[in-house]
């Protein structure tokens, strides 16, 4: 069910009804049905993935949560007996036990991703070198892959692990963890919260507060004027574009990489308003995943900024793992000893961070450009990290460069390098993609950009000049947000403003926004991630 | 103070709540199509509930209808007060639904249904749904025409607030969708469109062959559920074939038609056939090419069709009656300052004048 449909929104309508005349301590098993709803019909096959990711998570984590408790009152029963070595061997033993229950677990449940979303990447990497010996083709499986599963498998090991390390007691309720689990509103695109922080509100009883309940929608309100003011408009023309890399490059490339990059906002940051808001109308507090992340004047300041609960998953569940594993540690002392006190200390990060690029690239799709488009991130922090003293020398040489200007130019060259990569989004064939990037670099075709041409890319003159609008809009609330909460801002004004900005853009997203016949309603892009 | 409160934000969201409404009311009234103007066929279904609800007989059906048949030479040669209830490319089931919300007003003596319409199994265009659908008054009937009728990327929803649809028609305003912004112009005579100009047929149909000639399942289904209408509220059904070329009628089609009519026990008029009988002259009376009838064939037929409707079914004249007078003595003087227009608006002379 698309966040987009009249099915969505009536099916929220109901729940919030039902939500708040429910007694408040039935109200967590209702969002349970609802999601459960809510997935099936997202197809029935579906449900098989996600129960067996929840039930199998949650009786890992029971088990190792209990192994901890028995290891704890083991230790405590035999403080006088055990002597110093005698505990450090239970210990180790107990860790292995647990460790086996979390191996096997992460096994099942990555090894579910990895089979269903994986397996036919793997076959044609085979077929293609099975090419090179003339060998027959394996045929592809086409295998369905579930709505969401990459977002619920990571939230589902995220616990797991935090289980295992103990900084998160186990849920003792299957149908609470599987809440977690399935939540509706964030099981499609995230964001990828913690059991810690979701399960605070997720489960307790909520009185009925107007002011919440209007909140929320107000912040729904907010993304569905992206998603389908921007976003749906934008999609034509970046369909068209790069759609086909022969009639449209040099000069239509930059246009297609910049109208990428704004659908891609619209849509992401949207879809999360959407999520955001419907669980703040429904009193449970998820976690934000974007501040103002094409204000960045860095790529790095741009991954703290952009898709934070992806970003801090793998900083927390694969960095910190890798970089502190006893091979790392070995491959540390290793190029110290080789390299140095400053490279050897430099190396093992920039190798852990290669696992962490390479993994988030496969994450957003089963594909090489995916890939590429991980370790190119990875190649530019790498690079920036290593330049890092020279900026420092350059700006104490010039400590004018830190003004407006220069923040201004940061910016739109942060924004310009976020363009160029968002174009491996784009492309299944890294080749084409090369080539259009390319292509800007040669383009003699500048002139398009003021001959008309643009408005032969499925939008019209009309179509430009409301996404100007819109743009403009977003870019001023962006602003005003440096502030803090904009809709706190706007609340403190008198009713009649109140009324006239909510209800002003209930009516540009009814008026304006592309949706119903004649458009091509576009799936969220972080859904097929 | 309290109680000052309560009523002062009782009438803050009274007042908002009316402006929401007010403002989109009048958006939807604004946006949505007036078809007054180039395509008027969205216009035709809505005109039938301004009218007195006494009429003889009802045509049902599409342009071949509507544009075929003229309710005023009806009513001028025989005094049958007759009503086309027809739009563009309107299917069978809605041409059902749009009989039985008929049927709620008035139970006339003939229904005359052309069965062109049988060739389509499913809807084809959303254009056409909305164009038969929109003018429809809310009832069990349209909901069961836009359910009959949604094509897979429709919803129930857009029919009930059509601003849903026409949200993003405000780059394409006119003066008039202001103009007619509560109440829009008759574009029809009785349903009648009228067309004054020639365009002679130029060449024989053919038909291209096709894989399979029998109707489909829903059509016929339609078909039933009209006969079985009829029935129920004695009504007699006639089935025609109006005398267009195009679409192409084919004799696996007609065969199918002439045994459902003997089965059913209902006359059935293929107007093709009768060329002779019709007068109708397809150098003179069609205005493109055989499709549809211009004025003279629309003429034409009714006064054959007037003829037969009163010898077998013995309808009577109703001329003399007073409202019916007065209210025809309106129609005609319009039906009449339309074919001036037309004449001067195509550089025709009108040859009766």
């Amino acid at each position: 069910m698309l966040f987009t449909s009249y099915g969505f929104l009536g099916f929220a309508a109901v729940l919030l009804l039902l939500y708040y005349l429910l007694p408040k301590r039935h109200q967590w098993k209702l969002l349970l049905a609802a999601s459960l709803v809510f997935y099936l019909l997202g197809g029935a096959w579906a449900i098989v993935y996600i129960l067996a990711t929840a039930v199998s998570v949650w009786y890992a984590a029971l088990r190792i949560q209990a192994n901890a408790a028995q290891q704890s009152a083991y230790l405590q029963a035999h403080k006088d007996t055990l002597d110093r070595e005698g505990k450090k061997a239970y210990r180790a033993q107990q860790k292995r036990i647990r460790r086996r229950w979390l191996t096997g677990c992460l096994l099942l449940d990555l090894g579910i991703l990895a089979v269903v979303k994986y397996t036919d990447f793997a076959i044609a990497n085979v077929n293609a070198v099975l090419g090179l010996f003339s060998k027959g083709p394996l045929p592809l499986l086409h295998i369905l892959l579930p709505l969401g599963i990459s977002f619920y498998t990571f939230q589902a090991v995220g616990y797991l692990i935090d289980v295992y390390r103990g900084s998160q007691p186990a849920e003792r309720s299957l149908p609470r963890f599987l809440l977690f689990v399935s939540f509706f509103p964030l099981v499609i695109q995230g964001p990828i919260s913690r059991f810690g922080q979701l399960s605070e509100t997720l489960y307790a009883g909520h009185p009925y507060d107007g002011g919440t309940v209007a909140r929320g929608l107000q912040r729904m309100l907010w993304g569905y004027f992206k998603k389908l003011v921007v976003a749906d408009r934008i999609v034509s023309a970046v369909t068209v574009i790069l759609g086909d890399v022969n009639a449209y490059h040099g000069a239509y490339a930059l246009v297609g990489m910049v109208f990428y990059t704004v659908q891609l906002y619209a849509d992401f940051t949207g879809g999360i308003d959407i999520t955001i808001g419907l669980s703040e109308a429904l009193g449970v507090t998820v976690q934000e995943n974007f501040i103002r992340p094409y204000f960045s004047k860095s790529l790095k300041e741009y991954w703290r900024r952009w898709h934070i609960s992806m970003c801090s998953w793998f900083r927390d569940y694969v960095f910190y793992p890798v970089s502190s594993s006893k091979a790392m540690q070995r491959f540390a002392r290793f190029s110290r000893s080789r390299f140095g006190e400053a490279v050897g200390r430099r190396l093992p990060v920039y190798v852990s961070s290669f696992v962490v690029w390479f993994a988030t690239g496969i994450w957003h799709g089963a594909s090489w450009n995916f890939i590429v488009w991980g370790l190119l991130n990875w190649a530019i922090l790498m690079i920036s990290e290593e330049l890092e003293p020279l900026y420092a020398r350059f700006h104490a040489k010039h400590p004018g460069a830190g003004g407006l200007g220069w923040r201004l130019f940061a910016v739109g060259r942060t924004f310009l390098l976020i363009c160029c990569l968002n174009l491996f989004d784009c492309f299944a064939n890294i080749g084409d993609t090369l080539f259009m990037l390319g292509s800007v670099l040669t383009a003699r075709n500048w002139g398009i950009l003021w001959n008309g041409a643009l408005l032969e890319l499925g939008l019209t003159g009309v179509d430009y000049a409301v996404l100007a609008g819109a743009v403009a809009l977003m870019l001023t609330v962006s602003l005003l947000g440096r502030r803090g909460s904009v809709r706190a801002q706007i609340a403190k004004r008198p009713y009649a403003v109140r009324f006239i900005v909510w209800y002003g853009l209930f009516l540009l997203v009814l008026l304006m926004g592309a949706y119903g016949i004649g458009y091509d309603a576009s799936q969220f892009i972080y859904n097929r991630f | 103070m309290e109680k000052a409160d309560q009523r002062r934000r009782f009438v803050r969201i009274a007042v908002s709540a009316l402006i929401v409404a007010g403002s989109l009311y009048l958006l939807q009234r604004l946006l949505m199509p007036k078809y007054v103007d180039g395509i008027v066929e969205g216009a035709f279904v809505a005109e039938y509930y301004r009218e007195e609800k006494d009429h003889d007989v009802i045509f049902i059906g599409d342009c071949e209808v509507y544009e075929n048949f003229s309710p005023v030479k009806l009513w001028q040669e025989y005094g049958i007060n007759s009503y086309i209830r027809g739009s563009a490319e309107q299917y069978i089931w809605q041409s059902y639904y749009l009989l039985e919300d008929t049927l709620r007003y008035e139970t006339p003596d003939v229904v005359v249904f052309n069965i062109q319409s049988l060739q389509f199994n499913e809807s084809q265009n959303e254009a056409y749904n909305r164009m038969s659908i929109e003018g429809m008054k809310w009832s069990p009937s349209k909901v069961g025409a836009i359910f009959a009728s949604m094509k897979e990327n429709e919803h129930f929803l857009d029919y009930v607030f059509p601003i849903l649809r026409y949200h993003s028609r405000w780059s394409e305003l006119a003066p008039t969708d202001l103009e007619y912004l509560f109440k829009t112009k008759p574009v029809t005579h009785n349903g009648y469109y009228m067309r004054v100009d020639v365009r002679p047929v130029e060449s024989e149909t053919q038909g291209r062959i096709l894989g399979d000639y029998s109707f489909g399942d829903k059509a016929w289904e339609y078909l039933d559920r009209m006969d079985a209408l009829c029935r129920e509220k004695g009504v007699e059904l006639l089935l025609i074939k109006a005398p267009s070329l195009y679409p192409y009628w084919y004799p696996e089609w007609e065969e199918q038609v002439e045994a459902y009519a003997e089965a059913h026990d209902r006359r059935y008029i293929n107007f093709l056939e009768i060329q002779d009988e019709t007068g109708i002259d397809y150098n003179t009376d069609t205005y493109d090419a055989g499709l549809h009838m211009n004025l003279s064939g629309a003429e034409k037929l009714a006064v054959w069709l007037g003829r037969y409707l009163q010898t077998e079914f013995g309808l009577a004249d109703r001329r003399g009656e007073a409202a019916l007078d007065a209210a025809w003595k309106g129609k005609i003087a319009a039906y009449d300052a339309e074919i001036e227009a037309q004449y001067k608006l195509y550089g025709m002379e009108r040859k009766d004048a």
